[in-house]
């Protein structure tokens, strides 16, 4: 199993979410986060003072997969969430050692 | 405009000296409910500049760990400083005039501040106390701008009990209780020196004693909420009406003049300030919207009821631009005035009393013509400044020594005010609580 972990940005979640639901991969976790890799920040300007903000607003996505459905997800994600612009995001893929449904106690790919 | 009025003070004057406490005096006026119902509005739409209006601009401006404290010592202006007004304010700024410099004790907790209007009066007494003790509140309610984000709580409450006492109230005394000021011919409509230079001569000297807050020139501390500071800022302009044409005591020609005085000089303000910020740094802001109507507003304060509309729209314009600029004055004098209070009410007010002289109408002027008259302002703000700056110095050494420190220890200013003084958070909103 494995966890993938996709920083996007946030305009592109509904369009990211329809995508994985086509493929019927089911279930996933969204956080609001901010961040900046190459993608250059904006000024704002407060009575006159000038304030440089390097971090962007982005969401953070997470899903559990099993390995055979890996690469479906991986290919849903990166082209659901690409504009071609800077700031697209980035997706990471890690080792999952257990999934536990907690309902019903059940481990592993049957609990994803 | 036909009616000539007199100076405020000499009005004031005759409508205390009708009330001393002695038996029912055969001087009377007659209750006009036209002047008193407007009267009573303009009381309350002042109450609402403390609250929610002044209170959502500053708390807006503020960072987030710090909300709270901001409006709660706004409401506690509204507390503590209208009941100090009953009990011993109102007397030193209107009591009978002692030496032209304060009031007599006479009308302590409002005794013989009855309901029958003096001689000449249209309204009554009490409603006139009540009145003026909105300005006894949201002036000291200015400087919190000031000194936010850092002061003690306790020292803030004693320092705000002080100052009103004994600095707005002979203050007012000077200039409309029938003091010196206004015997000298002072004009000064609905507080220019009073309210705005008084409390901006105030917020530096606190802002240089208390010190610049943590992280101050480094860390980036932009407004938390601005929507509040524009809500507040349009409660500000609407209850300005009650500020400055309740001023007039009564709803009569002068009240209409203050009124559209004080809608020109708003809306010029804002539009100046737009303008300069436009020109200057690129694009137009609704903080400089906010403080550029609000610039406005205090400039036209001690001028409304003595110029002419188009007058005011001029005062307006230049208030507008002067105030952007003022804001940077804090700078140059190395204080962290947080919320601009020396910028905006400091510059503003001291522009809106030369203003007066300069722009007010004939009628008004002292027997020495219009030079005179601009004198007489200059002396007036010299004065305030001279008066409020260093009676402020004293009244904060004193508050520090009974307090242990006029500022919050290191931790509670990094954690925030809300925690820090009052164990409370201003916003508990989604779905981590925090």
């Amino acid at each position: 199993m494995k966890k993938v972990e996709a920083i996007i940005k946030p305009f592109k979640l509904d369009e990211v979410k329809e995508s994985l639901g086509a493929i019927g991969a089911q279930g996933l976790t969204v956080t609001e986060v901010k961040g900046f890799g190459r993608q250059k920040g904006h000024t704002e300007l407060y009575r006159g003072a000038e304030y440089v903000v390097d971090f962007l607003p982005k969401v953070k996505l997470e899903i559990i997969v099993a390995d055979d459905r890996l690469d479906d997800v991986v290919e849903a994600i990166e082209k659901a969430a690409k504009t071609g612009r800077i700031g697209d995001g980035k997706i990471f893929v890690l080792p999952v050692d257990d999934v536990v449904r907690i309902r019903t106690g059940e481990h592993g790919e049957e609990a994803l | 405009m036909s009616k000539i009025c007199k100076p405020l003070p000499l009005a004031l004057s005759a409508l205390v000296i009708g009330l001393l406490p002695s038996v029912a005096s055969a001087q009377e006026g007659t209750l006009d409910s036209g002047d008193t119902a407007w009267m009573m509005v303009s009381t309350a739409f002042v109450i609402m500049m403390t609250a929610p209006g002044l209170a959502l601009f500053y708390g807006g401006l503020v960072r987030r760990a710090n909300v709270l404290s901001v409006l709660m010592q706004c409401l506690t202006c509204m507390g503590v400083l209208t009941l100090v007004w009953i009990v011993i304010g109102y007397t030193l700024a209107f009591g009978p005039d002692i030496g032209g410099v304060i009031g007599g004790l006479d009308h302590m907790g409002l005794a013989g501040i009855g309901l029958t209007p003096g001689e000449g009066e249209t309204i009554p007494p009490l409603l006139f106390a009540v009145f003026q003790g909105t300005f006894a509140v949201i002036t000291p309610a200015l400087i919190i701008g000031a000194f936010a984000e850092r002061m003690k709580f306790s020292a803030f409450l004693i320092f705000s009990v002080l100052w009103s006492i004994c600095i707005y109230a002979p203050l007012c005394h000077w200039v409309w209780g029938g003091g010196w000021l206004g015997a000298a011919g002072d004009l000064d409509f609905a507080g220019g020196t009073v309210v705005h230079i008084s409390s901006g001569t105030a917020a530096l000297v606190a802002a240089l004693l208390i010190g610049k807050r943590l992280g101050y020139g480094s860390e980036p501390m932009p407004p938390h909420n601005l929507p509040f500071t524009v809500a507040g800022a349009a409660l500000l302009w609407v209850g300005w009406f009650g500020f400055n044409a309740g001023s007039a005591l009564g709803a009569n020609e002068d009240a209409v003049l203050a009124f559209a005085t004080t809608n020109t000089a708003a809306a010029a303000a804002t539009v100046s300030w737009i303008l300069i910020e436009w020109w200057t740094l690129g694009k137009p802001t609704a903080l400089g919207a906010a403080s550029g109507l609000v610039a406005g507003l205090v400039a036209i304060t001690p001028a409304c009821g003595f110029v002419s509309p188009m007058a005011a729209l001029i005062i307006g314009l230049v208030a507008g631009v002067l105030c952007f600029y003022g804001i940077r004055l804090k700078e140059r004098l190395g204080a962290d005035d947080a919320l601009d209070v020396v910028g905006i009410h400091g510059v503003g007010g001291t522009w809106g009393a030369l203003a007066t002289g300069i722009f007010a109408l004939e009628g008004f002027l002292v027997e020495g013509g219009r030079m005179s008259q601009f004198i007489v302002q200059l002396e007036g703000v010299g004065i305030t400044i001279l008066f409020a700056g260093v009676g402020s110095w004293i009244l904060l050494k004193i508050t520090g020594a009974l307090t242990g420190g006029l500022r919050v220890d290191e931790e509670a200013e990094q954690l925030g005010l809300d925690l820090g003084e009052h164990s409370e958070r201003g916003y508990i909103l989604g779905s981590s609580g925090d």
